[in-house]
Order: C-alpha cells, then sequence, then structure tokens
C-alpha cells in the first residue's frame, strides 16, 4: 500500500464529528422573506440595482459588483423588494442588506430549470469567464473571493494544473462530501469547464482518506475524462488551506506572501465547481448552496439546498429547532467558524455550516501562562511561530509582527487548538494582522 | 612580593592615565553640543511622560519647544496637557516668550449604556480586552457603538485616573484626569473624547455616539441619542449639529444653558456638576457620579472615517 500524501508541515487531527455524512441534500422550503447582503464576496461590496417596491424574479441581478475584486448578487427568490437597510448579519454588525419579501416561485426566463445533464462545453475561454462573472459566481469554500479574478491568470505567469479542493478538513462539516456523492456528474463537468477556462490539461481532485465512498465514486466518475485524476490524502487538519493542499496533492510550495499561481497552480473547491456548471451550463446564478447543519445536541443533522438570505433561524426549526443547553451558534466549521450574534441573521454564499454547541462544548479552556513547550510552532502548517506573534501582538510591537511574517498566517486555529495553557494564540495574532494591515495600507498610501 | 604589587600599580597606574588622555580627546572631537536651555526648560516639565503633548516624552517636548522657540519665536500649538498653563508659563518664561492660555480639557465617556440600559444579549468570553471584543461583533448589549466593558481605557491610563464602575460596567473618569489622550487612543470604538474642564467643572454633553436611526438605537439602548433634533432645534447658540443620527455638542460654542437637557427625550444629554433645578421640572440627570464627564461630543464627522474603514 502506498502512503497517502498529505502536507508537510505542522498540522492537528482535531475529532471529525460528521453526524451528517449520511444526511442526503434535501432542498429547504421557501422562505417567506430573504435579507441577502449586498456585501458577499471578498472586495468591494456591491452596488444594488433594485428599488424598493421592485418586482424580482428568482435569478435577477440585484446588485452590480462594480470593481475588479467584486462580485454580482442575484435574487434568490420571486417577490417584491420590500426595502434596503442595514441588518445584522454574521459579522455581528448591521450592514446594507436587500430584503424581499417571497411570493410565489418565478423564475427568470433564461435559466435552464432541467435536471439533464448538459455534457457539451460550447463556451470559448473569454465565455466561460465572462459567464461566471457575471453569474456571481464566488469561492464557495469559505474564503468567497469572486472565482473570475482565479481565471485571470496574470501575465507572465501560466496555470499549469487546476487543484480542485475536496478535503473539507474542518469537523462538523459534510456539505461538500454529499455535493461530492450527489451531483459528482455535474461537478466534472464543472471543472472540464473550469480547466477550459484557465487552459490547463490537468486537475486534481484532493479528497481526505475519510471520505472512502466518495473516492470511489468518483473515481469511477473521471475515467471518462483524461485529465482529471483524484488524489486520496491522508487525514490532516487544515488540509483544506489553499496552500496546503497545493503541498499536498502536487508537492509544491508557495512561496510567502505569494498567491498560487507563482507555482502555476489555482485552486477551487467543489462547491465552485458545481456552481460554475449551473452558470455555463445552466445559466443560473449562485442563488442557493449546501448548508450542513450539525451539532451533538441537535435532535437531527442535515444537508440542506438554502437559497441565499434564508434566515439561520429557518434552517434550525427544519432540524427541531434550537436545544435548551445550546451555548453557541457557529457559522463554519468548528476550528475557523464564527461564533453568531444571533440567529436571525441571514445564510450567505459562504456559509458552509451551521454548528451548534452546547454548554460544556462552548467553554473556553483556562488561559494560564504559557509553558514554552512549542506545540503551537510545531503544528503551524504556515511554519510561523504563533506564540511569538501573540506576545508580540499583545505588547503592540507591530513590527516584529510583520517581521515574524504574521501575515502569511491563515488563521486555521492549530495553534489555539493545540496549546496546553489555553492561550487565545489565533486572538491575537488576529488582531496583530489587523494592526499590520493597517500599517501596510498607509505604507502604501504615502 | 613586594615588588609585584609596586609594578602591577605603576603599570596599570600608567595605562590608565594614557587612556584618560585618549579619552580626554576622544570626548572634545565627538562632543554633543546641546542647548543647555532643554535641560531647563525639561526641569520644568512634570516628568510624566505619558506623551499627552504628542512627543515622545517630557524630553522630547523640550527639545520641540526649545526648536521652535529658536526657529519661530513662538510656542503656538504647543501644550502639556498635564502641567497645564502654569506649566507653559514657566517654560515659556524660561525661552523668554510667552505661552497662549488654552481651557483646560478632561476626558469625558460618551456612552451610556450601563447593564441596565442596554442588557446583555449574548456572552463574550474571548480574551477580556476591548480590540478583540470590537474586532469580533457588535457586542454584548448589541449596539455597534457602545462601549464594550472591557476596559481597555483603564489599561491605557498611566494617571490612574480612570476606572471600571462594576454596577454599570461602564468607566468612570476621576477628577485627576489630565488629558493626555491615551484612553481615547486606546477605545477602540472612539468613545471617550477630550473636552473643556467647563467654567466650575460643568459640563454638558451627549453620552452616545451611536450613528443608526432612531428605532434600531432604541431597540439595544434605552438611552440612546435617536436623532430626533429636539436639542438642535432648542439650542439658542447654535452649539448643536446634527450629523448621521446623532447629535453633537461643540464645547466651544455651548453656554451650559441645559434646554437641551431637558428637551432631549431619551435623557442622552448629560450634565455634570450643576445645582440641583428649583423649577417643578425634576431634575433629568443628577450630576449622581463623583465628577467625571465634561462635556459634548466632538468627532461625529472626524470619527466617522476610521469606523468605516474598520468595518
Amino acid at each position: 500500500m502506498s502512503v497517502l500524501k498529505t502536507f508537510k508541515i505542522g498540522g492537528v487531527h482535531p475529532p471529525e464529528c460528521k453526524y451528517s455524512a449520511g444526511e442526503a441534500i434535501k432542498a429547504l422550503e421557501l422562505p417567506k422573506q430573504v435579507t441577502i447582503p449586498i456585501a458577499q464576496s471578498l472586495g468591494a461590496p456591491s452596488k444594488a440595482v433594485v428599488a424598493k417596491g421592485d418586482e424580482v424574479k428568482v435569478g435577477q441581478l440585484i446588485a452590480k459588483g462594480e470593481a475588479f475584486i467584486s462580485s454580482n448578487i442575484h435574487s434568490s427568490v420571486s417577490g417584491k423588494v420590500l426595502k434596503l437597510d442595514e441588518v445584522l448579519d454574521q459579522s455581528g454588525y448591521r450592514r446594507p442588506c436587500i430584503i424581499i419579501n417571497v411570493d410565489g416561485d418565478e423564475w427568470d426566463e433564461n435559466i435552464d430549470r432541467s435536471t439533464e445533464l448538459k455534457k457539451d462545453i460550447t463556451a470559448t475561454k473569454e465565455e466561460i469567464i465572462k459567464k461566471i462573472q457575471e453569474m456571481g459566481i464566488v469561492g464557495l469554500g469559505g474564503a468567497t473571493f469572486p472565482s473570475h479574478v482565479k481565471l485571470m491568470v496574470p501575465d507572465g505567469k501560466k496555470a499549469e494544473v487546476l487543484v480542485i479542493n475536496g478535503v473539507e478538513c474542518e469537523p462538523y462539516l459534510t456539505a461538500d462530501h454529499r455535493l461530492m456523492l450527489e451531483m459528482a456528474d455535474e461537478m466534472v463537468i464543472g471543472i472540464q469547464i473550469l480547466m477550459k477556462g484557465l487552459d490547463v490539461k490537468r486537475a486534481i481532485v484532493g479528497v481526505e482518506n475519510n471520505k472512502p465512498d466518495v473516492i470511489e465514486h468518483l473515481n469511477n466518475r473521471v475515467k471518462d475524462y483524461p485529465g482529471i485524476e483524484v488524489c486520496a490524502l491522508k487525514v490532516q487538519y487544515p488540509q483544506g488551506g489553499e496552500k496546503q493542499l497545493i503541498d499536498a496533492a502536487i508537492g509544491r510550495q508557495v512561496p510567502s506572501g505569494k498567491l498560487p499561481i507563482e507555482v502555476g497552480a489555482v485552486v477551487n473547491n467543489v462547491g465552485t465547481a458545481f456552481a460554475v456548471y449551473e452558470a455555463v451550463q445552466k445559466n443560473k446564478p449562485l442563488i442557493d448552496r449546501v448548508v450542513t447543519v450539525t451539532g451533538k445536541n441537535l435532535k437531527e443533522t442535515g444537508n440542506f439546498m438554502v437559497r441565499i438570505g434564508t434566515s439561520v433561524n429557518e434552517l434550525i426549526e427544519k432540524v427541531g429547532g434550537l436545544p435548551e443547553d445550546t451555548a453557541k451558534v457557529v457559522s463554519g466549521g468548528p476550528m475557523m467558524g464564527k461564533a453568531l450574534n444571533s440567529t436571525d441573521v441571514p445564510v450567505v454564499k459562504g456559509t458552509s455550516g451551521i454548528l451548534t454547541f452546547e454548554e460544556g462544548e462552548a467553554k473556553r479552556v483556562e488561559t494560564t501562562n504559557c509553558i514554552r513547550c512549542a506545540k503551537c510552532i510545531t503544528v503551524c502548517p504556515m511554519g510561523l511561530e504563533p506564540v511569538l506573534i501573540a506576545q508580540y501582538a499583545g505588547n503592540e510591537l507591530y513590527e516584529n509582527v510583520e517581521a515574524e511574517r504574521a501575515m502569511d498566517c491563515i488563521e486555521c486555529g492549530s495553534c489555539s487548538y493545540t496549546c496546553p495553557a489555553g492561550q487565545p494564540l489565533l486572538d491575537y495574532i488576529r488582531l496583530g494582522k489587523y494592526k499590520v494591515g493597517e500599517i501596510i495600507r498607509n505604507r502604501s498610501k504615502k | 612580593m613586594n615588588d609585584v604589587i609596586i609594578y602591577a600599580v605603576i603599570s596599570l597606574s600608567l595605562v590608565g592615565a594614557a587612556a584618560a588622555v585618549v579619552l580626554y580627546f576622544i570626548a572634545q572631537k565627538f562632543k554633543v553640543i546641546e542647548d543647555p536651555k532643554i535641560d531647563e526648560v525639561e526641569e520644568s516639565l512634570p516628568a510624566a511622560n505619558c506623551g499627552g503633548c504628542g512627543f515622545p516624552g517630557c524630553r522630547g517636548f523640550a527639545e520641540a519647544l526649545v526648536k521652535s522657540a529658536n526657529e519661530k519665536q513662538s510656542l503656538d500649538g504647543f501644550n502639556c496637557p498635564v502641567g497645564g498653563n502654569d506649566t507653559m508659563a514657566t517654560a515659556a518664561g524660561i525661552l523668554g516668550l510667552v505661552a497662549e492660555e488654552k481651557e483646560p480639557q478632561i476626558a469625558v465617556i460618551r456612552c451610556s449604556g450601563s447593564c441596565e440600559n442596554a442588557p446583555k444579549k449574548i456572552n463574550y468570553d474571548g480574551p477580556a480586552t476591548c480590540a478583540f471584543a470590537h474586532s469580533l461583533s457588535s457586542g454584548e448589549s448589541g449596539c455597534p457603538y457602545g462601549c464594550l466593558g472591557c476596559g481597555d481605557c483603564v489599561t491605557a491610563c498611566d494617571f490612574d485616573a480612570i476606572y471600571m464602575d462594576e454596577e454599570t460596567g461602564l468607566p468612570i473618569v476621576k477628577d485627576n484626569c489630565v488629558a493626555c489622550g491615551a484612553c481615547v487612543t486606546a477605545c477602540p470604538r472612539d468613545i471617550i473624547e477630550l473636552r473643556n474642564k467647563g467654567k466650575k467643572d460643568r459640563r454638558i454633553f451627549v453620552s452616545c455616539i451611536n450613528q443608526e436611526k432612531g428605532g434600531p438605537a432604541k431597540k439595544n439602548c434605552k438611552v440612546a441619542c435617536i436623532g430626533c433634533s429636539k436639542c438642535f432645534k432648542v439650542c439658542p447658540f447654535d452649539a448643536i449639529t446634527m450629523n448621521n443620527n446623532l447629535a453633537y455638542i461643540d464645547y466651544e460654542k455651548c453656554k451650559l444653558c441645559r434646554k437641551c437637557v431637558v428637551e432631549c427625550p431619551t435623557k442622552a444629554i448629560h450634565e455634570l456638576n450643576f445645582p440641583p433645578r428649583k423649577e417643578k421640572k425634576a431634575p433629568a440627570d443628577k450630576p449622581a457620579k463623583p465628577a467625571p464627564k465634561p462635556v459634548a461630543e466632538k468627532p461625529a464627522e472626524k470619527k466617522e472615517e476610521p469606523k468605516a474603514e474598520k468595518e
């Protein structure tokens, strides 16, 4: 038996807790009202193009991304725009949103709603990129980086291989797992479209070895498609990190502060590949996504196809309501997710899961003094010294924070997870990164 | 035996003498010529090294003063908030100039979102500093502008002039505040403002910086400024400006007539150190708190920008 590949520096092994892995994807009923934030991707916020009282259809453009790194947003329902207002979103702050009252389910006539598999890729490279931009596709792994930007390879660089991220290394989450099982054909065609858009001949789908059903299923599917291969990876967190996955799958290391294209790789999530298929072949904008709802204390768990803008409350109702002993509701996975202020916030393009913690689980470990064990340094997948950066940040020595390459930190949380002294390392590093970001911006202004 | 000691003493003395001669010439060659006035001026400063003047410590301030005196023959724009006008007069005397008089200032907490006024909706269990709490969410009360109560301002204060009130969860500025501005910088939400102390320590200010519309603001906090403009209309001195659903009282223009205090429907405008009112109208605000707060708030426009950036 050959040795499975994985990334070489650091890594941790949190308990997997994939309770919902066996739950097929179910479509969630249409909500009565959706709240769609107009900033749902990295980069500049989009600009609303509808006004109060407008009638909208499913798939109609409601906010336009005007900057280069920015994305279009489409209505996920049909109905009437109630208002444009500032509403509490997942960040815990009030942000501009478009609120739509749902009325029926009338789709834009250009969208192909048939379930028939459309295999032939007729669009040219330019058309593919344009379509992806038009349909508001963003990276669905969580960072929500606009996908069309990834496909535009800068001059002087050449993409050689497309890496598809099917790792889903976060514990609890199973959205990608189910998608790869149930929508494999669509996804593989999506991968081909991305390959055509990038002009590459080779694509590797990285899947962790804890999903043997997916690996087998995909291996059967990709037989007919030349250039696509499935790569089983040894389970290790944070393998889903872009740079870690490139290291694991093709053995190349992205230099500090550089993008993956530097080593000829482009990484896209499986969810993104599926969305690309729908956008290019079916003309369907990104208006829904798979969300895992899970938690130890929930009556049932599940994976749902949810329209963007649906309230988290409705998802929780669907699995039997929030139990009494819930102490924390997290959006995303347990390692990198964000605790929510309120459950009355909308699902957005970057929401991969909703996770509940009961009282015992949610408690932070009591912080004691650092015992200099260097565990955080051992597990850091970027080869940083988290304890040092955290101490510099705590003492406001931001030049040193920058010198220690804090900006390379991918915020995976391995350091805080592993720290036997319960130090909030990542919190301090984030603070340091924020301050260093400010310093860098000021410097470039001068 | 004795010889060894004698030789050692003599040879070491010679080496020492030779080194002294060399060192003397080196010291002459590399002598730093410094204006003796810098030392004199530094002597007259409070030696708090708080940075409130905007320079790195009292020595840095003394150097800047002397430099300005030599080059521009004026001390305009310089101020030692700790020493106040007396210190500045002494320093100016040494330099043969006259310092401009400046109204003494004090830090003001522009938030009244106590546990009672703005009840907690969530529990924050992260590291207990405001900087973290601010970066994570709008805070336990839900008000995205209000005090987070983790005490970054208390940590920043070198003068022990600010403390957290256990009951309200809000910081309180004591009388010995020197307005060095350390807490103003430390507060991630720009709640603290330096305002003129006012006559007899009497101050009026809007104790809120919430820029949300009335509805959402009131939902999180009973005493939020709802931007109703009533104070703006009643002010006879044009001291109040309305910006982004928020009233701001200009402490330069305010004549302390207290009309706005009565008018405010949410009691967001505070008056401090005034005698109790005689008329039938019961005093809207009790000047209960020890003394800490000065008058209105200024940064409405100025501070918006950094905030927008952060979010």
